[in-house]
């Protein structure tokens, strides 16, 4: 144990000596989807929650598909499917992108994670009580503005506790990103096992990194609440 | 092969080109797909009720007022929501093989090896069995209190108290969120392709390899875990309105 974390301490912290491994290469992974799939979901939850089909459906299909498949296909669709198409690799463009394991597994953890997202929000978006929409009408706030000043804001406070119950998922569905070569947490685990056949240790290692991931967001989202959501709470 | 079975697959394949599907481009692969998705549907039932019996052992254990009881069940529901279902799957699965040839070793046995299929259903149903867990829980306070005390007055015995009193109850509590378990284990099965096992999504890697046409049999692997996950949902919506029967409000 003590040889194992002697020898992997640093690919497992943040570095092979070569790029970004480890939990540094896990918490990037999951900063940078989970930040591209809030932006997008934006958008994607007001239309799922528009009045008009032609922009509804197109997002709860989007959705319903996202959720209803295992994010390890939608990787390898991704990594291993887009780039196998003659048009994409004949395109420089597409095939510099989807040449990139990186790439692939960003632009699925993404799509996965706003489509999640989305439903978050449009759920949120739609249990706003009507008198605070009436309130903002009657104040004269409307069109973008009525979003921009009161829709969102009281959508995603409300969303909170259901965000960060995926933002801790998405945490954990990380982790298939070794199978597209990507050298996060388990991908380092996994190479320690190869190499010194210590396999609960190199395995229990990882699996205690990502238990401290979890509790430190759990923390973190337990301060957002109580700093965003107090207003809803029981008064005393 | 007798005339009928050839006749038959004839037969098959008529039908499905009515319907405008064409099994000639799946390049014979059509039944390994099958046996795939039989596989995946047959480990992720199996784990289901693993992990159910887990969770209602747990949920007691949980809720009981015995320290020895109630501690090691919060250590594992903690333990097992805060780690990625990979890594403990990667851990459970190589560990009890490294554990079971050195027992075999040291006992001089010849030597064995698990199979993927049931580590896989161990696994599976040990991990969500602390998901279950923090479900029944849920559902089992839920119910109200005068509820048991009334079954006991009635002289009901403690089994015939969870058989006919709190289970039928707590079930309309639990069944949201045993319904959200059951489609993330569905799709927490596509993982055991990691370590060995030939489901859907081996099967389908495997088809494309080979025909390389990686696209087309990954695509369509989605689309049967969505068909699977599709009717899963309407059977959840269906047993939702069972167990809601006779709840005001909820006849929708």
């Amino acid at each position: 144990m003590i040889e194992l974390i002697a020898e992997y301490w640093k690919p497992f912290l943040f570095s092979d000596g070569y790029s970004l491994t480890g939990l540094a290469m896990t918490l990037w992974l999951l900063v940078a989807s989970i930040v591209m799939g809030f932006f997008l979901s934006l958008p994607l939850a007001i239309m799922r929650t528009s009045r008009w089909g032609l922009l509804r459906w197109p997002v709860q299909l989007f959705t319903y598909v996202f959720r209803g498949t295992p994010l390890y296909i939608q990787l390898l669709i991704c990594y291993s499917g887009i780039y196998g198409i003659a048009v994409v690799r004949s395109q420089p463009l597409l095939e510099a992108f989807f040449r990139d394991a990186m790439n692939c597994t960003l632009l699925a953890f993404t799509l996965n994670t706003c489509a999640y997202t989305v439903e978050i929000f449009a759920g949120a978006i739609r249990s706003i009580p009507y008198g605070e929409i009436e309130a903002a009408h009657a104040y004269g706030l409307s069109g973008w503005r009525l979003y921009l000043r009161l829709i969102l804001p009281s959508a995603l406070r409300r969303a909170l506790p259901y965000y960060s119950n995926e933002v801790i998922l998405m945490l954990h569905a990380t982790s298939v990103a070794f199978t597209a070569t990507i050298p996060d947490i388990l991908k380092i685990a996994r190479d320690a096992n190869a190499a010194t056949f210590m396999t609960f240790q190199a395995f229990g290692i990882a699996g205690l990194l990502y238990l401290a991931l979890s509790f430190g967001l759990v923390g973190a989202f337990r301060l957002a609440e109580k700093r965003w959501l107090s207003f809803l709470g029981p008064t005393h | 092969m007798s005339a009928g079975a050839s006749r038959q697959v004839i037969d098959v394949n008529f039908f499905l080109n009515l319907i405008g599907v064409d099994l000639s481009a799946l390049q014979g692969y059509g039944p390994l797909l099958l046996h795939g998705t039989w596989v995946t549907l047959k480990l992720s039932a199996l784990s289901l009720l693993v992990s159910m019996a887990l969770g209602l052992l747990g949920a007691a254990a949980k809720l009981s007022p015995l320290k020895l009881l109630n501690l090691p069940a919060t250590f594992y529901t903690t333990l097992i929501r805060g780690v990625p279902d990979l890594v403990l799957m990667l851990l459970i699965f190589y560990s009890l093989q490294g554990w079971l040839s050195s027992l075999t070793e040291a006992m001089d046995w010849p030597y064995m090896e698990i199979d993927p299929f049931v580590a896989g259903v161990i696994t599976l149903g040990f991990i969500y069995g602390a998901y279950f867990t923090e479900t029944f829980r849920g559902a089992i306070l839920s119910v109200p209190r005068g509820q048991q005390e009334a079954a006991a007055c009635f002289g009901l015995n403690r089994w015939q108290r969870f058989r006919f009193v709190v289970f039928p109850q707590m079930m309309r509590f639990a069944l949201p969120s045993l319904g959200n378990n059951w489609l993330v284990l569905l799709k927490a099965t596509a993982l055991v392709s990691i370590i060995g096992l030939s489901d859907l999504v081996k099967v389908a890697q495997e088809a494309g390899k080979s025909t390389f046409n990686m696209l087309d049999f990954l695509l369509l692997a989605a689309a049967l875990y969505l068909l699977i996950t599709s009717a899963s949902n309407y059977v959840l919506r269906v047993l939702e309105r069972r167990y809601n029967q006779g709840v005001r409000g909820m006849a929708r």
